[in-house]
């Protein structure tokens, strides 16, 4: 099998590597692939196709081809023919039932075909529909590529880089290799890139990346680039595309053959790692490059027994023939040649899709019998092959009759096309490229069209009675060559942001949820308890996680008002109110309470998923407007603890000097203060509806003065809560959360808060869109429910009256203190009245309901102001 | 999309680095009618070619600019800070107090 050495060739016989096909040991050398090491051992058949499990071999060994995928160490479609040899790989054959020289699943190949012709899955199957499911089954089964592992998704680890170039030459051929090392000459930072591994030393100053595949030119020179583990995001000035040409196949009966072969397959062979590719040969081409093979295949001592030159003759009928799929003899023109080895060239088709995806044109060369392209961009170049200098070769048939050949002549190896289902689908009237691409799906494959582009063209013109260059060719996208999603998507990781107080909620036992970005406490084990406790005692929130933003010079509160539909030109320095930001269409987009900390500061605070959107929205009418204001955004650089409950003030009295009567600090206050030592801002809000004070203050402190507050509130039961507690507790008070009780469609009218638009301002943003809503009233209003019987309905839940839906539930709890399932909802503004009588689907029951227009908890909000 | 943009404070970027805010609209001046307000909130010339931008560096210096680009090839002629157009009423620029800031 092995030729004897000669020192060109790039195997390293002294360097044995061993791996496994289906479990048995393989020797190779190193310097080959697991292909030719494969064939070297006598393998023929290398996979089953895609639809029929006709057996196929080596056919391009170039790596285009679908003929040799295979499972290599639990990765699917690994061609084997470019993939090197490793030690201890396992490899395993695909889409096969039983082995690859006996697969059970061939039998669709021998009764199979006359009911799977060209686009059966559109038409058959279809009813009875409660079948689909069987058939799917069956079909995933028969047909297809190989398999993913499960759980294989994360075993491997993917990266993304970054680099940036002067030149980028793709292609390590001849022309590739110049081009790079003119460049390097000239002084830029060159890369190349190319499938293969290169000879070291390529040139001086050129960066060299392979084995890596560049898979498509976007807008800005971005080119990425497949270098296995790594995605390179590769920028360049110019992009020089020497990707070479493509060697076609010829279409005839039984071109499917295991021994049938392109041209690079004998001179891989034998150039390359000394093999012999068959031992009697027959060579149908139709220009230099596929003659040439002539004369590896001498050295090789395999026995050309014929040699059709198709420039100079053109028989008139060709096709193989074979026996257990694999190539017994050829009969060109009647006259029948026995022979294992077929080598055949149809041209050299450019690989231009590369400068096509960068926008280049692509035309037919009537003369030459290929697609060439034209009208590059500016900063791409072609050099190379690439570009069709190719010498001229005949321009073979679109496909040879068989001459009373039975055979099937294939015209996609990847989907298992026939040169007869191209002929149905133009008969059936699919006859633009396009279409008859969607529905044969030839050029689909694993392929990509590198060997049946150019061949379906050729047999769309012959059958819409045309030429190549009405046909034209189909859109060039990328990927133009295979990648694995995992490139794609990159390493999985999730950024998180945690709050300074994080390590010490995990302490407490806290059941961490994700709200935003952020990792919060859902609760400390008890949810309801956490929630009563804060009525009865004192709690304490981490709430770090609100947007924090410092807005200051003259025009803050112009500025501020121009924002807010309420009024904060007459807010006293020292003082909170409540705001909620609407956008010009009246939409609620985020609520916050600001709060005034001299003539031109305000401290405003946000959601904890807005902070960004509101700090992007506040530069933005900023930059729009061009006022006298600065807007920084504090939001990490601060930390803030709640404080809540009846002994809330007993507690901050402990840790300050202070006056925290409720003279010293009242409701909707902002005092700065020492409390434990640390200087904060005490905001007194009480969104969980209770006496509570917020303390904000510089991050670095959190687990200080989170710990100081548990400690000095040990004798008053201080117990921490988390977000579910605080849900229930804003509930009971009917306060909303943005997002959760509103959406992309709420404004504050219909959402019961027509007190904080003040519409006699002269302008706000949203101004408009509101008063808009009061003229033509309203569609539907927020209001709050109790049920009767306790049941807690869904979030989202159907609201009935009378028989037909009213509207939906948006929050709903059983409030622990209260003793009672409430909610909010929207429903149609006629059911907006206190005491009227709702339904709530929940589980598919109707259970009955009250519409409370008033917090449930503390209505006149005594407690929050005491 | 895959771009290159040129942040006026930062130079030519990636344009994932931006946030895009889409063309540019005229806010209408007095109380608009319903059909004028409607237009400014939901109507947009979605021009294929040039347009004025608004373009947000959130990946980097968080700064707005103004950016003229062809919608056809994504090719960014100019980039701007905008020229800010005053209010009519906004209060104008005067010396700013000492601010009674707490220390936080």
């Amino acid at each position: 099998m092995r030729l004897p050495a000669r020192p060109e060739e790039r195997i390293d016989r002294a360097h044995v590597v061993r791996f496994l096909f289906e479990g048995k040991p393989i020797e190779g050398f190193a310097g080959e692939t697991l292909g030719s090491a494969l064939f070297a051992s006598g393998r023929r058949i290398f996979s089953r196709s895609f639809k029929y499990h006709r057996p196929r071999g080596l056919l391009c060994c170039t790596g285009s081809c679908p003929n040799c995928l295979m499972t290599v160490d639990g990765e699917p479609n690994v061609r084997v023919c470019v993939e090197p040899v490793r030690e201890g790989a396992r490899v395993q054959a695909q889409n096969v039932l039983g082995t690859l020289d006996r697969d059970l699943l061939a039998v669709v190949d021998r009764i199979g075909g006359p009911f799977t012709p060209v686009g059966f899955y559109y038409r058959t199957m279809i009813r009875p529909r409660r079948l689909w499911p069987y058939y799917e089954r069956v079909l995933r089964r028969l047909a297809g590529l190989g398999k993913l592992e499960r759980h294989g998704g994360r075993s491997r680890r993917f990266d993304v880089e970054h680099r940036r170039v002067d030149v980028l030459v793709v292609g390590g051929g001849r022309a590739g290799i110049d081009a790079a090392r003119a460049a390097a000459a000239a002084g830029t930072a060159v890369l190349l890139v190319d499938e293969r591994r290169l000879p070291t030393g390529v040139g001086d100053g050129v960066d060299v990346l392979a084995p890596a595949r560049a898979l498509g030119v976007y807008e800005g020179g971005l080119v990425p680039v497949d270098a296995g583990g790594v995605l390179y995001r590769v920028r360049a000035r110019r992009i020089v595309v020497a990707t070479g040409a493509l060697e076609q196949p010829l279409l005839f009966p039984g071109n499917d053959l295991v021994g049938v072969v392109l041209p690079e397959l004998v001179r891989r062979f034998v150039d390359e790692w000394s093999l012999r590719p068959g031992e009697r040969a027959v060579v149908v081409a139709a220009d230099d490059p596929g003659l040439a093979v002539v004369r590896q295949l001498e050295r090789a001592q395999v026995r050309v027994e014929r040699v059709v030159d198709l420039r100079s003759t053109t028989p008139r009928t060709l096709s193989a023939a074979g026996k257990a799929g694999k190539l017994r003899s050829v009969t060109i023109d009647g006259q029948e040649t026995a022979c294992d080895l077929l080598v055949m060239s149809g041209g050299r088709q450019p690989a231009y899709s590369l400068l096509a995806q960068a926008g280049a044109r692509v035309e037919y060369d009537s003369k030459r019998g290929i697609f060439v392209p034209v009208q590059l961009p500016p900063n791409v170049e072609a050099v190379g092959s690439v570009t069709g200098e190719a010498g001229p070769g005949a321009i073979p048939p679109a496909a040879f009759a068989g001459g009373g050949s039975k055979s099937r002549c294939f015209v996609c190896v990847c989907e298992d096309v026939t040169e007869k289902d191209v002929r149905r689908a133009v008969a059936e009237g699919f006859d633009s490229l396009e279409l008859g691409k969607r529905y044969t799906t030839v050029t689909m494959g694993p392929c990509q069209g590198r060997l049946c582009h150019l061949s379906s063209i050729r047999l769309f013109a012959r059958e819409n009675e045309t030429d190549e260059t009405a046909i034209g060719t189909t859109t060039a996208r990328p990927p133009w060559a295979p990648v694995s999603l995992g490139l794609l998507a990159g390493r999985g990781h999730e950024p998180v942001k945690r709050t300074s107080i994080h390590h010490r909620h995990e302490e407490l036992g806290a059941t961490m949820m994700w709200t935003g970005a952020w990792k919060r406490p859902h609760s400390y084990g008890d949810a309801a308890a956490e929630a009563r406790h804060v009525h009865e005692a004192v709690g304490l929130i981490d709430v770090s996680t609100l947007g924090k933003l410092i807005v200051e010079g003259p025009d803050a509160a112009a500025f501020l008002e121009l924002l807010y539909s309420n009024r904060f030109a007459d807010l006293k320095v020292g003082r909170i109110r409540y705001g909620v930001l609407g956008s010009d269409a009246g939409r609620i987009m985020d609520d916050g309470t600001i709060g005034r900390l001299g003539d031109d500061r305000f401290y405003v605070t946000t959601t904890s998923t807005g902070a960004d959107t509101v700090s992007e929205w506040f530069e933005w009418w900023n930059a729009v407007w061009g006022m006298d204001v600065e807007i920084v955004n504090v939001t990490g650089a601060l930390a803030a603890i709640n404080v809540a409950g009846p002994r809330s003030r007993e507690l901050l009295g402990r840790l300050t000097d202070a006056d925290v009567s409720n003279e010293g600090i009242s409701y909707l206050d902002a005092k700065a203060a020492r409390v434990a030592g640390i200087p904060c801002l005490v905001l007194r809000i009480g969104f969980v509806g209770e006496l509570g004070y917020e303390l904000h203050f510089a991050s670095p402190y959190g687990e200080y003065l989170w710990d100081t507050l548990l400690e000095r509130g040990a004798d008053l039961a201080i117990r921490p809560f988390g977000l579910e507690p605080q849900r229930i507790l804003r509930l009971e008070k009917q306060h909303i959360i943005v997002g959760q009780d509103t959406d992309s469609e709420s404004n504050v009218l219909e959402a019961g808060m027509s007190w904080i638009a003040k519409l006699d301002k002269d302008d706000f943003v949203g101004k408009w869109a509101l008063e808009h809503v009061s003229e033509r009233g309203f569609r539907e209003q927020l209001v709050g429910f109790e049920m009767e019987n306790g049941v807690v309905p869904a979030e989202g839940g159907q609201i009935v009256v009378e028989g037909r839906s009213a509207g939906r539930v948006t929050s709903a709890r059983l409030s622990p203190y209260l003793g009672r399932a409430i909610g909010m909802a929207w429903v149609r503004p006629p059911l907006a009245e206190e005491d009227l009588q709702i339904q709530i689907r929940v589980d598919g029951r109707l259970e009955a309901a009250r519409v409370r227009l008033k917090p449930f908890f503390d209505p006149e909000g005594e407690r929050l102001r005491a | 999309m895959s771009f290159l943009l040129a942040c006026p404070h930062c130079g030519l970027r990636d344009v994932n680095e931006f946030a895009s805010a889409g063309e540019v609209t005229e806010r209408p001046r007095t109380s608009p009618s319903v059909h004028e307000l409607s237009s400014y909130v939901y109507f947009r010339r979605n021009t294929a070619g040039v347009q004025r931008e608004w373009w947000y560096h959130r990946f980097g210096c968080e700064a707005w600019f103004l950016a003229e680009r062809d919608t056809r090839t994504n090719e960014v002629l100019t980039t701007e800070l905008p020229r800010p157009q005053p209010r009519q009423g906004s209060a104008a620029p005067q010396e700013a107090a000492a601010p009674d800031v707490p220390e936080v």
